[in-house]
């Protein structure tokens, strides 16, 4: 059940890099978008209308920025979790719990460590995230490697086990006591992450009030990071490999069970760093149910963007128009809610992911014959 | 005699918790022995919910909603059949894809439809399935032991409960006695010989999905029409995974299916029941470690420490017909 286009591997690339890149993920979108406007139009609304309504919501304003951007941070990290798992060949749909434990460690650190000064508090933050993500992916990551238990539906139980895990110590251990909603206390301001408007305060300019937070530079900072790992460090080139072809890296001296292992401890750790924007920068306190399908969104996030950074940041900043965008609209058209997104969301899935090869052959083809029409006076290589 | 009533009655719970269950995991077993992963289980069950619901509401009929959740739960099996059969998409992406789908969309249309925040009107009458009296079930009730078993645990369900157990063994049968059954195992384990044999693959997976299609349409229907009076928000509340875990569990067998979702829906009944009461002997038992108890046994049961699950050798693998 690997994720990878390997019927087309062999095949000569002369389809343009744009087409593959760039057009045909623009058509997935786009039909995902008609959907979602027959569904606008079904409920008895204007989908030009739904439309402008989004959009202006998502940009219009400062502060609407500043959301869009807020909810992209999100979106880069578990985005990012499920492209370095798919490079590996793995469908880590764990996210969503690898987030709320990633999140439990944010939180601890925040708790107990802040009597340390803010500057000492922020690396053993990013560090428990990473830590407690990590080991989250671990254990499915291990039984896939070792015993050949199959990700997807390990990762899928420990969604469920984190969360009832999560309940258990918000309303037994965490708890504040003395208080009735499950939750810990409020974290000293030495343990908050600074909002965007104060840091951006320092420099002297005026930014309005969201929950955009200096975890949004820690998001682009991973993206460099994974990058950088995957196409220019020796484990990146392994980690492919063994998506690409397990047999074919083992004649290769690799050890897929390493690399599967390695993929899911930084898939999780990625995909607990959500915890640094919605505990540390948004919440901070730890509360119930705060990662609200961000790790699902990671799924599109990474299928748009063809499981590349630059894909992933320009995909989360989609889906962060979208979230944002949504609440303007639903708070403008009382008959559309928030889960109008969740559609979208679904459909982009749908399109991108699932039904990816609906159009793609017929495009590459169109392009094929072109470039053979074109070269027809070269001879051809023999393949 | 309180323990024995207490049994009883937690039995009862056990029986109207596991019947979603068993359905929604049988149609997994029909899908996944034919090759094809079937994670939609928890979107198409709450997509056949919401349309059951929908339209017993506009209809006045249990009947009619049961025939409208099943048409739905086929549509979006078909979709995904499409996906990944026809196209030979990755099936988790499309399974999941479905699931939100339809998380996002039930809500949509409730709220557009119904504007009660997503919820369906409160169904009564005709518009639900009721509970059945067996036949002698009163007159029995006051018979010690066999009377509260009679009257308490087999009698007093709906139709669609022992619909969901007759199609245990009926599965059973078409698995292993029929022609369709045989050569379904056979597309699961080596869709070449099938194909070789002259039978098509696709249309073969096809009819399976189109089998999940109708179980997991009653499972859908039987939360919101019978086992509740409406639908509310996210009512599948993961217990499509949950029968997914059951199947995994069953290793693919349709009576294990049945023992499985006992288990699973015991484990449910119990935890309503064990809310601060402290146990003999083990002291309070946190409710959450027993929610979360089907989860972490099919973890162990995949990781091969209790037996081993070994799925059906094609499955999540795309037929492609000539290399």
């Amino acid at each position: 059940m690997t994720v990878s286009a390997t019927s087309y591997a062999g095949r000569p690339a002369t389809v343009p890099r744009w087409v593959s890149i760039g057009l045909i993920p623009l058509i997935n979108l786009a039909l995902a978008f008609l959907v979602s406007g027959l569904v606008v139009i079904a409920i008895g609304e204007n989908p030009l209308d739904a439309v402008r309504f989004l959009i202006y919501g998502a940009f219009g304003y400062e502060a609407a920025i500043g959301y869009t951007l807020y909810y992209a941070t999100n979106f880069i990290f578990t985005g990012l979790a499920v492209a370095v798992a798919f490079h590996c060949g793995l469908f880590n749909i764990g996210g969503e719990g690898q987030a709320y434990i990633g999140g439990l460690g944010v939180g601890l650190v925040c708790l107990y460590f802040d009597f340390l000064p803010f500057w000492a508090i922020l690396p053993l933050a990013i560090a428990a995230g990473a830590l407690f993500g990590a080991a989250w992916a671990f254990i499915p990551g291990y039984l896939q490697a070792k015993r050949g238990s199959h990700v997807v539906i390990t990762t899928i139980m420990f969604n469920f086990i984190a969360a009832s895990l999560m309940v258990y110590l918000l309303v037994n251990v965490l708890i504040q006591p003395g208080q009735m909603s499950p939750e810990t206390r409020q974290f000293l301001p030495n343990a908050r992450l600074p909002a965007m408007h104060e840091i951006l305060a320092w420099f002297g300019i005026k930014f309005a009030r969201s929950p955009l937070n200096l975890s949004f530079f820690w998001a682009l900072i991973c993206s460099i990071l994974v990058w950088a790992f995957i196409w220019r460090t020796r484990w990146g080139y392994e980690l492919r490999t063994v998506g690409e072809n397990p047999r074919a890296a083992v004649y290769g001296g690799i050890s897929p069970s390493r690399s599967i292992i390695l993929a899911m401890l930084i898939s999780g750790a990625l995909a607990g760093f959500v915890g640094l924007n919605e505990i540390m920068g948004v919440q901070q306190r730890i509360l119930l149910n705060f990662v609200a399908g961000y790790g699902f969104v990671g799924i599109a996030v990474a299928l748009m963007g063809r499981n590349h950074p630059v894909g992933i940041l320009l995909a989360s900043l989609l889906f962060g128009m979208l979230y944002q965008g949504g609440s303007e609209l639903a708070f403008e058209m009382p008959t559309i809610t928030r889960e109008m997104i969740v559609v979208i969301q679904g459909l982009v899935i749908l399109f991108a992911g699932a039904l990816e090869n609906m159009f793609r052959p017929a495009i590459e083809r169109f392009f094929l014959r072109r470039a053979e029409a074109a070269g027809s006076r070269r001879p051809a290589p023999a393949e | 005699m309180e323990y024995f009533n207490l049994v009883v009655t937690l039995l009862d719970a056990t029986v109207r918790v596991a019947t979603p269950l068993v359905l929604a995991a049988l149609a997994g077993l029909f899908a996944e022995r034919s090759g094809v992963v079937d994670i939609a289980l928890e979107g198409k069950m709450l997509g056949a919910a919401f349309i059951g619901a929908s339209v017993a509401t506009v209809g006045g009929s249990a009947w009619l909603g049961l025939l409208a959740g099943i048409v739905t739960a086929i549509a979006f099996s078909l979709l995904h059949g499409y996906a990944c059969i026809t196209h030979r998409g990755n099936q988790v992406v499309s399974g999941l894809a479905i699931n939100i789908l339809l998380a996002g969309l039930t809500p949509t249309l409730g709220i557009a439809w119904f504007a009660r925040g997503g919820q369906t009107p409160t169904l009564s009458g005709d518009a639900r399935f009721q509970a059945i009296t067996l036949p002698f079930a009163r007159e029995l009730a006051d018979v010690p032991v066999i009377g509260p078993i009679y009257a308490e645990l087999i009698s007093g369900h709906n139709l669609l409960v022992y619909l969901a157990i007759a199609a245990v063994p009926l599965t059973a049968w078409v698995l292993y006695r029929t022609r369709f059954g045989l050569r379904l195992r056979a597309v699961g384990e080596n869709p070449a010989a099938v194909d070789t044999a002259g039978i098509s693959v696709s249309a073969l997976r096809y009819q399976a999905l189109i089998v999940a299609g109708v179980l997991t349409g009653i499972a859908g229907t039987y939360l919101s029409v019978a086992q509740n009076a409406a639908f509310g928000r996210d009512m599948t509340a993961g217990q499509g995974y949950l029968a997914l875990a059951a199947l995994i569990f069953a290793k693919w067998r349709p009576v294990p299916v049945l023992l499985a979702c006992l288990l699973f829906g015991f484990l449910g009944s119990l935890e309503a029941r064990l809310q601060g009461v402290p146990l003999p002997g083990i002291g309070q038992v946190p409710v959450q470690f027993i929610q979360a108890l089907p989860y972490i046994l099919t973890v162990v049961l995949l990781a091969g420490f209790i037996g081993k699950a070994i799925p059906p050798k094609a499955i999540g693998i795309p037929y492609v017909k000539e290399r």
